[in-house]
């Protein structure tokens, strides 16, 4: 492939998909400076890579390798912990299953779920990212996240829950 | 369906990604269990929150622009490594083309017999095999896993022997192309030296042999037997190699291929 060629054809592919990159990369570094430096950084790695991508699906392809470079950086910056550490395990489905409670959102309350949903660790956080805010299939998702189906199954169950959890606290600790 | 069974595939059920067998089970499960259904309503109300597009970060108007611009920069710095669609390249690409083909066909028509151009080929699909660290692309000293993976890559069998006992132990195969054809190479060890043996299948059904070669310092050793040609190959002492050759033979002989 041409140099100028893969130009196009990359930009073409990958830069349609820039916004998607950069919401995932907002929502996991929690900051928009390092977000913005993220999807360069990103993307300047999908090209460097990209005679490798031969599928159709970029908009995935993009966000592996946004969240790759999330990841990493991530490591290697991870400041005070801001979240609770990830443990698939503690805070199962079924406790929540023992308290349903009926809730009611108000308009009012959508900053509470944006605030509850950066308090998710990362790996609960991006799989409700990329389902309910990029509405990626789970084939897609587990794609973006390395993982068997299964595994995101189970994984967007305990999320969803989690932050139910966390926004049920937050609602009840509202004046 | 129970509770729990029912709650782990609550989400999956919101997402439309439950096959429609459990589809149908969680609906009536849903109907009748208000516990679940509550906390299914609950999911959606989350759900539907998410789709709020203030929860959707915007990138800010200049972004794409300046991610254009590095990768296009990133374009322009990969273009010295991209001369192959320079200018002059266009030029020398037919001389070069043309060069070649005259040096491919000098020795042709200097008359060496297609047994020495194999033998060339071999010794040199051995180099390469050891130059650019591409010794096995099935790396095992398990025979039952190395002659499995050659199925559905060649139109033949090759036969897979270990000989570690006799201190000639197996460390992978690889694909090769030789005389015009997939091959498959089995790569074998003695102390340090690599051999290669080369196999496929023959037209020949009598068994032949023939006397060692050497070439550029590697030794070369071919027979046809069991219906296959097999060239052996390597920097391996002569009378080393012709004993592996002699193991190989009577292994591919009592072999069930």
């Amino acid at each position: 492939m041409g140099g100028k060629e893969k130009l196009e054809r990359f930009e073409q592919a990958v830069l349609p998909h820039l916004g998607a990159a950069y919401n995932l990369a907002r929502w996991l570094t929690r900051n928009e400076h390092d977000a913005q430096d993220m999807v360069q950084e990103a993307s300047l790695r999908a090209f460097k890579f990209f005679d490798g991508f031969h599928g159709v699906d970029a908009r995935a392809w993009l966000l592996t390798t946004v969240r790759n470079t999330c990841y990493t950086w991530l490591a290697q910056n991870r400041r005070s912990q801001l979240t609770t550490p990830f443990d698939e395990e503690i805070h199962t489905v079924e406790e929540d299953a023992l308290n349903p409670s009926a809730l009611a959102l108000k308009s009012g309350d959508m900053e509470m779920l944006k605030a509850s949903l950066e308090e998710l660790p990362e790996e609960f956080r991006e799989v409700i990212v990329l389902r309910d805010l990029e509405e990626l299939s789970y084939k897609q998702i587990a794609e973006v996240i390395n993982a068997p189906l299964g595994t995101v199954m189970s994984r967007l169950a305990r999320a969803r829950g989690r932050l139910k959890q966390i926004l049920c606290s937050q609602l009840k600790e509202k004046p | 369906m129970d509770c729990t069974n029912a709650h782990t595939l609550l989400d999956a059920y919101g997402d439309g990604e439950l096959d429609p067998l459990r589809n149908l089970e969680i609906e009536e499960h849903l109907h009748g269990c208000s516990r679940c259904s509550q906390s299914y309503s609950d999911r959606q109300i989350i759900r539907s929150g998410l789709k709020t597009p203030s929860l959707y970060f915007k990138a800010p108007a200049d972004l794409q622009k300046r991610i254009q611009r590095s990768v296009r920069q990133a374009a322009k710095a990969e273009a010295p490594a991209g001369w192959f669609s320079g200018s002059w390249f266009k030029i020398a690409a037919p001389l070069a083309t043309a060069a070649l083909v005259i040096l491919m066909l000098v020795p042709y028509f200097a008359g060496p017999s297609s047994d020495q151009l194999l033998t060339q080929e071999v010794v040199a699909s051995h180099i390469r095999s050891l130059m650019v660290n591409h010794l096995a692309d099935v790396p095992s000293t398990d025979e039952h896993t190395v002659k499995p993976w050659f199925n559905g890559k060649l139109d033949f069998s090759p036969p897979v022997s270990d000989l570690a006992k006799q201190g000639f132990p197996l460390i992978g195969g690889r694909l090769d192309y030789l005389n015009n054809r997939p091959v498959a190479a089995l790569v074998y060890q003695r102390d340090k030296h690599v051999i290669n043996v080369l196999v496929w299948p023959s037209d020949n059904s009598a068994p032949t042999g023939g006397p060692i070669k050497t070439q550029q310092g590697y030794h070369v050793i071919r027979w046809t037997g069991s219906g296959m040609n097999f060239w052996v190959v390597s920097d391996l002492e002569q009378n080393q190699l012709a004993k592996f050759t002699e193991l190989l033979k009577s292994s591919a002989a009592t072999s069930p291929s």
